[in-house]
């Protein structure tokens, strides 16, 4: 059966249900949240309506520079562990019998799935002084006394790379499952050694996945909101916290509103670059 | 030496995957109510804890319960969708497609504001349903997404020759298209119901102050300080998510289903 252009009306019925659902629950909310995002806070209730710029303008100031640029960092930093540790592995489980890529699948897709929640209580647990690592270390004789590891930037960047490590693996996974076994084998027979023809070959030639796969990571590290509450201290908090603040603590709708059109700005300009490094990608 | 230097590295990555979840087993095996590890003593009462303690039995029923009814209506959004973007040639409706994408792509916290504001502005803000309304907009990506795999593998040559015999497209479905895709219709169900399960500010920004989802318990739990229940529910949503996971790779072919076309061996 050759897909076929709709001849009838009848025949757009099956998207009306889909289609329904997605524009009054995904772009209306979407709109009216851009909408609040210009008007003013109303001390009493949520908001009153208006257009004004004033929620905008306060981004203008430096302690939400201060903050923009702290998420930006984290997410960044984040990226980069991500991909430096799950390039090689990655690479090397696409390598193995099927059987056991099916079981590493399971393991990572389980840890991807785990909560932010449950994520941070189990580091915060990890790095606790009474239940903690050092209390390993301790028995080992490297440490005198255990001490508590949180809250510190360490350990908000700890546990944000075993959220998003999972996730980095399960990115680049179908790329380098494709990747030509002999381009490799073609560099091994002309003497590279393994971590040679790894470098020169294998990170040369996945260059636009890399590319792509530092933008996802990054795009899924800023929309931790957990993890550095439970782990950081204030001023490890990110943008994505700072809205949940304000919509809920504060009652700062607009304000809240402003900063989520703001993210989804940044977003979205990252995911165009990251379909025109995978365009790109395509005609090398 | 290679194959050693691999193993070592396998090693190292599965030790930092699991270490946080056996730790966390091992505080909630305690006796007493001690954050230790070493556990000090052993009980599986925390375990009980969960469904004996009326708090955490009606936060584990809710989220079961949100999670089960929203990847339903994610499937019941998805499979329209996908199936009538195989039939037809219809460009334009690719639109709906990225509108399907787009919630599970940006950083949640925008998704959930924007529910947040639409329920407040509609007069619905704290019931139940929005819940299960919003998580399944939240992660009807992920049956779509297994369920468009699932059509693009379908031989349309076996279609075809169920046409030709007289069938209409209602039994086509049935007979030929339905049995074909079931596979990714479950995992799609699966992914969908796990991530609910599992999901804290979309639940939170809906219904936050009115029901306690698990997520949302564990939270709050934490702020006001340790109980082991938080440890003991910990280790059964991992055995949870390994579980459907183990089943979806058990009866489907899960590097297919993750994008590896090329299933080898």
């Amino acid at each position: 059966m050759r897909r076929e252009a709709p001849q009838k009306l009848t025949d757009y019925a099956p998207l009306a249900f889909p289609a329904g659902m997605l524009i009054v629950f995904f772009v209306v909310p979407f709109a009216t949240m851009i909408a609040v995002s210009f008007f003013r806070r109303d001390p009493a209730g949520f908001y009153s309506p208006d257009f004004v710029f004033d929620n905008y303008a306060r981004f203008l100031s430096l302690f939400f520079g201060k903050v923009l640029g702290f998420s930006l960092f984290l997410a960044v930093a984040v990226a980069i562990c991500c991909v430096v540790i799950a390039l090689p592995f990655t690479y090397l489980l696409s390598r193995t019998k099927r059987r056991t890529q099916v079981l590493w699948l399971v393991a990572l897709l389980s840890v991807l799935s785990l909560s932010e929640v449950i994520i941070g209580f189990a580091w915060s647990t990890l790095f606790s002084r009474t239940a903690g690592i050092t209390n390993l270390l301790v028995m080992l004789g490297i440490m005198s006394e255990p001490i508590a590891l949180n809250p510190s930037f360490g350990a908000v960047l700890t546990a944000m790379v075993y959220q998003a490590l999972p996730y980095t693996v399960l990115v680049l996974y179908p790329a380098l499952v494709r990747l030509d076994p002999t381009l490799t084998e073609a560099a091994r027979t002309l003497g590279a050694s393994p971590l040679k023809a790894f470098f020169t070959v294998v990170v040369p030639a996945l260059r636009n996945t890399v590319v792509a796969t530092l933008i996802m990571v990054f795009i899924f590290a800023l929309g931790s909101y957990l993890l550095p509450q439970i782990l950081g201290r204030p001023q490890h908090w990110t943008l994505s916290v700072l809205i949940t603040d304000q919509a809920i603590y504060q009652s700062n709708m607009p304000f809240a509103a402003a900063m989520a059109v703001f993210l989804v700005l940044v977003t979205l300009g990252l995911v165009a670059l990251t379909v025109y490094a995978g365009r790109k990608g395509e005609a090398a | 030496m290679n194959a050693l230097l691999q193993r070592v590295y396998f090693g190292l990555v599965g030790l930092f995957l699991v270490l946080p979840i056996i730790v966390v087993a091992g505080v909630s095996v305690n006796a007493k109510q001690d954050l230790a590890f070493p556990p000090k003593g052993f009980s599986l009462g925390w375990y009980g804890e969960i469904f004996a303690n009326p708090e955490w039995r009606n936060a584990l029923v809710a989220s079961i319960t949100l999670a089960a009814l929203s990847a339903a209506l994610a499937l019941l959004i998805a499979l329209p969708l996908a199936w009538f973007l195989w039939r037809r040639h219809a460009p334009w409706a690719n639109v709906f497609q990225l509108l399907g994408i787009a919630p599970f792509t940006l950083p949640p916290v925008i998704t959930a504001l924007g529910l947040l504001t639409f329920w407040a502005t509609t007069g619905f803000y704290g019931q139940p349903a929005t819940a299960v309304i919003s998580h399944a907009i939240f992660f009807v990506t992920l049956p779509l997404v297994t369920l468009s795999l699932g059509f693009s593998s379908i031989d349309r040559s076996l279609v075809e020759a169920a046409a030709t015999m007289g069938a209409d497209d209602r039994t086509v479905f049935r007979t030929v298209v339905l049995p074909l895709i079931l596979p990714y219709l479950i995992s799609g169900y699966a992914f969908a119901f796990v991530l609910s399960l599992n999901e804290y500010i979309v639940a939170y920004m809906t219904i936050g102050f009115t029901m306690e989802t698990l997520p949302i318990k564990i939270f709050n739990a934490l702020r006001y300080g340790y109980t082991p229940t938080m440890a003991s529910v910990t280790i059964l949503f991992v055995a949870i998510a390994a579980t459907i996971f183990g089943l979806v790779a058990r009866f489907g072919d899960l590097p297919k289903l993750l994008g590896a076309m090329s299933s080898r061996d």
